[in-house]
């Protein structure tokens, strides 16, 4: 089987959610990569060393420079003319991208997928995460995106795939892109980051949520993530949020600081090595799911944990 | 200008699901169900458009008959006109996508909005491959939306943060949590819902084949975590912490 993966990249690098579907490919067949973008050489120099990529395509293009999907499907369904499957992590892009090229391909798009059982059947989520389906499908072709957290990331080194140019499709006319306000963030990006401190609706406001759980982070060498409750009422920006409807987040530590875990909240970390949870109520639902659980009032324990955690 | 929303009548969000024993699917008998968090802000959005130039709001849902008491809420909250497309088996977003296009080709809404994703089966495809079939333009995971006569600009939440993207009309949007907050019906709009119009329809009807390309083989439960152990104070956690490697 032929597989054509979505390389994930922020016209400068390959981010780390490729590597998961690179992994994921492989259980299907040959894996070729297809770099789309704009200025995107060393992307391409990149996405080759990648183990397991035997051969990357580059469409370099002013209409793909913001990965648009209007004019990045054109192309993937070109070339997924001579493909069996197209596989993209399940990043906000591959989730915008992968469901219009099915359509297209007129496919039935399997999303998120846990696992590959055999070249038809897959394991996905469903219900936040409640209940766990094996699919298969009939279509001759198959469209999938991937989740990060349930495959082992391909080796970033040792590949050398050859690279080779495509065309893009050009603009199709329908959309343009205005801008965007992407955080400038110099922690651990939360799809991979090892250890993740996340806060919740109970740090009661911006200031107090950065005076106390950046600290922590920092004291940790973690990346800080955020319930949706917290990111409503604008005490974090909404690429924190960790959830159902969020980022889907498995590090080797989370620890949960005024979360209350419900189940949105829990679809998005319950499969975190060790949890976490600080909380004062010892009845809040994070203690079920938690490893290890401290019941007391964050303004007072965050900061002797962060001050112990220093020395 | 007219705008299409179509909502999925689902499992309320506040239900915990329960897998079926005989692993078939999620035990849906006997537990409230509610309109997909995610299309209340759908119709709510296209409700606060309509000062924006937005003339008529009509609201579609495929699925069993009861699927009406999801159209009769949307109409309540403001929608105008309703369509039920029934159908006996489920059917997959690429089936749904194929009867919304049916729809869009009669009606010839000006802007489709839908939820970025229903919380059944959490597809998140619905939008995109609606807006794929009928070769518009399309702005997923909405948190604002900006209407004039010939464009929609709208504010995505992706992975880095906000992007901004401007389509030409007609044109598909789906919603993120954060695009507004839904309002409730009120008593007396919900009484004058009922006499608002819904049509009843079958997929048949439409000529789309909407047959299931995936089987369900099964559907399990997760792996359970169990609850670990309750420190006594800030010193043991520390303690634990340092035998865990995590901290120094
Ligand atoms: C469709 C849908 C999708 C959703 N998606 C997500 C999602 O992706 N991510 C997400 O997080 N949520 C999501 N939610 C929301 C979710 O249901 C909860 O509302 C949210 O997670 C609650 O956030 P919280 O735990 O911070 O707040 P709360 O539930 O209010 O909990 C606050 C907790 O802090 C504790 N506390 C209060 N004061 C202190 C103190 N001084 N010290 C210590 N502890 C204290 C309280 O005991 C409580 O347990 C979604 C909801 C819907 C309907
Ligand atoms: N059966 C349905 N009836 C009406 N709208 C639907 C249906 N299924 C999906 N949708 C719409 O498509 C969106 C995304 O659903 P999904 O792709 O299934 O996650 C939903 O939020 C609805 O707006």
């Amino acid at each position: 089987m032929s597989v054509l993966v979505w390389v994930e990249h922020d016209g400068k690098a390959v981010k780390d959610a490729t590597l998961a579907a690179v992994t994921a490919a492989a259980r299907l067949g040959e894996v070729e990569a297809l770099v789309a973008g704009q200025g995107v050489d060393g992307v391409a120099q990149e996405a080759a060393k990648i183990a397991g990529v035997t051969k990357v395509l580059v469409a370099d293009d002013a209409s793909l420079g913001h990965a648009l999907a209007e004019n990045v499907a054109p192309l993937v369904v070109e070339l997924m003319g001579s493909r069996d499957a197209f596989v993209a992590p399940a990043t906000t892009t591959g989730k915008n991208i992968a469901p219009r090229v099915a359509a297209l391909l007129d496919v039935m798009q399997i999303s998120e997928v846990l696992s590959v059982e055999s070249a038809d059947t897959f394991t996905r989520p469903i219900y936040a995460g409640n209940a766990i389906a094996t699919v298969q499908s009939k279509d001759g072709k198959k469209v999938l995106t991937i989740r990060g957290t349930a495959f082992e990331k391909a080796a970033a080194e040792g590949g050398s795939a050859a690279i080779e140019q495509v065309s893009a499709k050009g603009d199709q006319g329908l959309s343009s892109f205005e801008g965007s306000e992407i955080a400038q963030n110099a922690r651990p990006e939360l799809t991979s980051a090892k250890i993740i401190v996340s806060g919740g609706r109970a740090l009661g406001s911006e200031e107090q949520f950065h005076q106390l759980i950046d600290p922590l982070a920092d004291a940790l060498g973690a990346g800080v993530g955020a319930s949706r409750a917290a990111v409503d009422a604008g005490y974090a920006p909404n690429d924190y949020q960790v959830g159902q409807t969020g980022k889907i987040v498995a590090p080797e530590v989370y620890v949960a600081v005024g979360i209350s875990g419900a189940i949105q909240h829990l679809a998005g970390m319950k499969d975190s090595k060790t949890i976490i949870a600080i909380n004062k109520d010892e009845d809040a639902p994070i203690f079920q799911v938690a490893d290890l659980g401290l019941v007391g009032d964050l303004f007072k324990v965050v900061p002797e944990l962060t001050e112990k955690l220093a020395v | 200008m007219k705008v299409l929303v179509p909502v999925k009548r689902v499992l309320d969000y506040n239900v915990k699901p329960r897998v079926k024993a005989d692993g078939t699917g999620v035990d849906l008998a006997n537990v409230k169900m509610s309109m997909n968090p995610f299309d209340e802000i759908a119709v709510e959005e296209a409700i606060r458009l309509k000062d924006k130039g937005v003339t008529e709001i009509v609201v579609v849902s495929i699925g069993e008959l009861k699927a009406q008491e999801t159209l009769r809420t949307a109409l309540a909250m403001g929608a105008d006109r309703a369509i039920l497309i029934t159908s006996e088996e489920k059917v997959e977003p690429l089936g749904v996508a194929k009867l919304l296009k049916a729809v869009v080709d009669e009606e010839k809404p000006d802007l489709v909005i839908l939820g970025k994703q229903a919380i059944d089966d959490d597809n998140n495809q619905t939008g995109q491959m609606l807006a794929g079939l009928l070769g518009v333009g399309q702005a997923t995971f909405a948190s604002k939306v900006e209407l004039t006569a010939d464009s929609v600009t709208v504010t995505r939440e992706v992975d880095g943060g906000l992007e901004t993207e401007k389509l030409k009309l007609p044109a598909v949007v789906t919603t993120d949590l954060r695009l507004n907050e839904p309002r409730y019906a009120s008593l007396p709009n919900i009484m004058k819902a009922k006499s608002k119009p819904l049509a009843t329809k079958t997929a048949a009807e439409y000529g789309v084949d909407v047959s299931p390309r995936l089987t369900t083989l099964k559907v399990t439960e997760p792996g359970k975590r169990q609850a670990g152990v309750k420190v006594a104070d800030v010193d043991e956690l520390v303690m634990k912490l340092k035998a865990m490697g995590v901290a120094k």
